[in-house]
């Protein structure tokens, strides 16, 4: 439309509800317009996300839908793309985002206006992120996503939420400052941002050791990786539900999808050479960050450190850089947007009841919750790894892939496993069983239409990728396997070269 | 001898600011009326000429006046945000004035001699011209600093701009004097034809005194002192003139004469430019965490912007001035924006200046709240936001000149920045309304908003223009 092609579509949508909702009353038709004209914005913002995925072939590793405009001269464009490797993401953005409005449908009283316009303005700014075939836009999408989330956390959070919103803004500014003075240096090596022709220049190897430090910087804090995973609990336990959801999501994801994007294939070398450094953090945070989970009091802070130790398994799987470990990593993300979306929704059922996220405020509530304890149930499940969720294939293909590039990461790494049960289940046993003894569960209501609605297709999600993983894999294997190829031409490309010099 | 009709042609606007500033001076004196808006309007329309009048400027370059001034692309560009500066400055301070009762003629017709100044300074092309620039511009704005004469704060940030002012005049002159001394002539070009080779150490100390006076103008550290206590004593449009077109008349001077006039000595000047800058990045971040009054604040975040701008001149190359003119242009964008939102912070006849005073203002002005806080996320360099793109240049440019140890230091202090930055924006949208302020002229609200669409949606508009135009435009230097 107007030449331009359904990925700026994707963009430009929730921006067209933002501009409807902002000439909204804040009476009570307004309030009642401004949810609906969000959740609708979302959905049909899904439903073009899912024409583009029916336009896309899973065949072609390249990049496809491609569309490219002159922008600010010399080597600066507006270009967009997907792969089978953003695919995915693209979808799962679109996918949760009517989730989290929905789930803010009644827990969000005050300044419900501007609380759509954050979320769907931070939709466009996620979205782009993973369609940007430009450098800069990249950048732009990658670091403009903070604004509205400094907000989401600072205005609708919990207690401490301005120490969470600060913490969370500036880690991630630092890192990413850091990512942008690299892509400074590839401008100017390369000429162009243009990251289609960034993928075919091969940087010098001193250089590449730079510029890897630099992007690492950036998406080892967005990941997070061990140890600069401590603004995720914070920023979790303070934010609204949906932010939450949001966080754990898809935020986090696009440090993953930036190892994928930029470090693996930009810079082969580089990350070869630091490979064992991130298998080593990686476990450290599969290991750590578990039996942290496991002391914890605050249902939310749980699960985010459970998010940090399954985080672990995607930096793992990713820097084997074998088929199974990268294929692995991406499902590992997928899987795990979808099931700890889930389990912060689940949270937020109970807590928009008691107002409370203390476990020990819970027991029990299976007798008065029976339909949520056993959605509960599929997610905890999930977030273990049992085999036939999808939490398991991520789990597995990624230790499968580990396993082949050094047995002793996938030794440690399977201990997480292990770890994950234990917290996941205390848990579980400690808010779900028990005697039902405190007076103020007894009056509990179970899941309402509303929350239903919202928690089934998750279920039915989670449970169908882990008996049939195909959809997902299918979809991003030409590409990794491209992205393979790439890596090992580089590196006997490199090594040929040193045996010629000597 | 350039015939005359050539020179006039190419100074046109700044002949019809010094026509104009004559001519309304005269009929202020003669009306002799006080509270009287027209000359404030003359004085608008007059820029507003002049400004149009830079469109009509034909040539890649022209040297008019014995070669004392230069008309080129760079000299158009800069003289397009200084005379716009300038405009929106007066547009904005009709109801500040008014209601402060000193809306006096003078004050437009000194900001019409202030912009001439800026012009001259911007185009000269020879140490006296930048001189007779340099001085047309301070002499008008010492009396603009102490406009608001009976009341203290004022007239003491009037004192002081002069008496260092005086000083950095002096240091200028004899750095200058020093120069001709050493190269046998007053003119840029002439100076690096004369300057090639080993550079003696009398050049070296000229232009060390001639640098310390361009850096009291762009409040460059250590010569940053005055900032702070005038940005908060002068009138608030009399602080959006300093932050805006002042700025720009002083950087664009400073880029031109190390350009053109010291290429060969660019790694004497480099040192000097790079320490300066990560000193001004330095003390902009961290003095202004502890500040309570917005324009002070607002005083050490220009502070801190001047080096950031110099981070691109520091590289010495074409990409890094085409960096400090979009970064000068963007600034101006911002600064007039912010001191819009700080010029409706007014209840009933008084303006307020505490950040305290902003708290909640997200509830009762979402509007204003909204701008000011594009206006923050923008100066701390957030994208998609306008002052992203302006770091974004500025710092390829000192990469590209391996200047990487400037560009981290850049980097981290601008994270250091972006603290208090949000601290605004947590006390506008996080804590709960204290007081709502009292309604403001249309004119200041327009402003206000158009600044913030541009800041907001400049990626698509007017980010490739001026991109374009600056990277035309500082290939006339080179």
């Amino acid at each position: 439309m107007f030449g331009f092609g359904i990925l700026t579509g994707l963009l430009v949508l929730p921006l067209v509800g933002v501009a409807f909702i902002l000439f909204q009353r804040d009476d009570e038709a307004g309030l009642r317009n401004i949810r609906w004209a969000a959740l609708f914005t979302t959905i049909v913002t899904f439903l073009l996300s899912l024409y583009a995925w029916a336009l896309f072939d899973t065949g072609n590793p390249g990049f496809q839908l491609v569309e490219q405009r002159a922008w600010l001269g010399n080597g600066l464009t507006y270009k967009l793309g997907v792969d089978g490797i953003s695919m995915p993401f693209v979808l799962l953005t679109a996918f949760l985002m009517p989730f989290c409005i929905a789930a803010s449908w009644e827990s969000i009283t005050h300044r419900v206006k501007e609380y759509m316009v954050a979320f769907l303005v931070l939709e466009t700014f996620m979205i782009g992120v993973f369609v940007a075939l430009d450098l800069v836009w990249f950048y732009i999408f990658f670091e403009a996503g903070l604004i509205p989330m400094f907000l989401i956390i600072g205005v609708w959070g919990g207690k401490r939420r301005i120490y969470a919103s600060f913490k969370f803004f500036l880690y991630t500014l630092i890192g990413s400052l850091l990512m942008l003075l690299a892509m400074m240096a590839m401008w100017g090596v390369a000429g162009t941002t243009d990251i289609e022709q960034l993928l075919k220049t091969s940087f010098p190897s001193s250089m590449q050791t730079w510029l890897w430090l630099a992007f690492f910087a950036s998406f080892a804090v967005k990941m997070p990786m061990w140890p600069v995973h401590t603004w995720l609990p914070d920023a979790h336990v303070e934010a609204p539900t949906a932010g939450s959801v949001i966080l754990a999501g898809i935020l986090l994801k696009m440090g993953g999808y930036g190892f994928l994007r930029f470090s693996l294939p930009m810079f082969p070398e580089a990350s070869q050479y630091f490979a064992p450094l991130v298998w080593t953090l990686s476990v450290i945070a599969i290991v750590y960050t578990s039996l942290v989970a496991l002391v914890q009091e605050d249902m939310k802070k749980l699960i985010a450190y459970s998010s940090v130790a399954h985080m672990g398994f995607v930096t793992m799987g990713l820097f084997a850089m074998n088929a199974q470990g990268v294929q692995g990593a991406v499902f590992q993300m997928i899987s795990h947007g979808l099931v700890s979306g889930a389990l912060f929704l689940c949270v937020g059922v109970v807590y928009d009841r008691l107002h409370t996220r203390d476990i020990s405020a819970y027991g029990g509530i299976v007798r008065v919750m029976p339909v949520y304890a056993a959605v509960f149930m599929v997610f905890t499940m999930a977030n273990v790894g049992l085999p036939g969720t999808s939490g398991f294939v991520g789990e597995f293909l990624t230790l499968l892939g580990a396993f082949r590039a050094n047995p002793w990461v996938a030794l440690f790494a399977t201990s997480g496993v292990i770890l994950s049960a234990c917290y996941a289940l205390y848990l579980y046993r400690r808010v779900v069983f028990g005697a039902l003894e405190k007076p103020a569960l007894a009056g509990m209501k179970d899941l309402d239409r509303r929350e239903m609605a919202l928690l089934l297709p998750l279920v039915v999600l989670t449970i169908w990728y882990g008996v049939k993983p195909g959809a997902i894999l299918d979809a991003s294997a030409a590409s990794i396997e491209l992205l393979i190829k790439n890596y090992d031409a580089a590196l006997v490309a490199t090594k040929a070269a040193a045996i010629a010099l000597h | 001898m350039t015939p005359l009709s050539y020179s006039i042609a190419h100074s046109l606007p700044e002949i019809i600011l010094a026509l104009g500033a004559l001519a309304l001076l005269m009929l202020g004196a003669f009306r002799a009326g006080k509270g009287d808006w027209i000359i404030t309007e003359a004085s608008i329309v007059v820029l507003g000429i002049a400004l149009l009048s830079l469109f009509f400027q034909l040539g890649e370059r022209a040297l008019i006046w014995d070669d004392a001034f230069i008309d080129d692309h760079f000299a158009r560009f800069m003289k397009a945000l200084a005379i716009g500066g300038a405009l929106l400055t007066l547009v904005l301070s009709r109801e500040f004035m008014a209601r402060a009762r000193i809306d006096f003629f003078e004050f437009p017709v000194l900001v019409l001699l202030a912009t001439l100044g800026m012009c001259m300074l911007i185009s000269a092309q020879s140490l006296i011209a930048l001189y007779l620039g340099l001085e047309l511009m301070s002499l008008a704005l010492y009396v603009i600093a102490a406009f608001d004469r009976d009341n203290v704060r004022a007239s003491e940030a009037g004192l002081k701009y002069f008496v260092l002012g005086a000083l950095s005049s002096g240091m200028l002159l004899y750095g200058a004097s020093l120069i001709y001394g050493f190269a046998g002539t007053v003119s840029f070009t002439g100076i690096s034809q004369a300057l090639n080779g080993a550079p003696s150490l009398g050049v070296i100390f000229g232009l060390v005194f001639v640098m310390a006076g361009l850096a009291f103008k762009m409040s460059i550290v250590p010569f940053h002192m005055w900032t702070p206590d005038v940005y908060e004593g002068a009138p608030t449009p009399v602080t959006t003139f300093f932050a805006t077109a002042a700025k720009v008349a002083a950087v664009a001077i400073t880029v031109r004469i190390v350009i053109t006039a010291f290429p060969n000595l660019q790694h004497e000047w480099r040192q000097i430019v790079v320490f300066v800058a990560i000193l001004s990045m330095a003390l902009g971040s961290f003095a202004a965490i502890g500040q309570t009054n917005i324009k002070r604040l607002m005083a050490y975040s220009s502070i801190g912007h001047m080096g950031f701008a110099l981070v691109g001149l520091a590289s010495g190359t074409e990409q890094g001035v085409m960096g400090v003119m979009i970064y000068m242009a963007i600034y101006v964008l911002m600064s007039i924006g912010t001191f819009a939102a700080i010029l409706s912070m007014r209840v009933g006849d008084r303006y307020v200046e505490n950040i305290a005073d902003l708290a909640g203002l997200a509830k009762t002005n979402g509007l204003m709240a909204f701008v000011v806080a594009m206006m923050m996320f923008s100066l701390a360099g957030i994208p998609p936001l306008a002052g992203f793109f302006a770091k974004w240049y500025v710092f390829v440019a000192a990469i590209n000149a391996n200047l990487y140890f400037l560009a981290v230091i850049g980097m981290l202090t601008s994270v250091v920045a972006a603290f208090y930055y949000l601290r605004i924006v947590k006390i506008m949208y996080f804590d709960d309304s204290v007081r709502s302020f009292d309604r403001v002229n249309p004119e200041v609200t327009a402003v206000m908003a158009t600044m913030g669409v541009f800041v907001v949606i400049f990626a698509a508009f007017p980010g490739p223009a001026i991109v374009q135009s600056a990277a035309a435009a500082a290939k006339s230097l080179f």
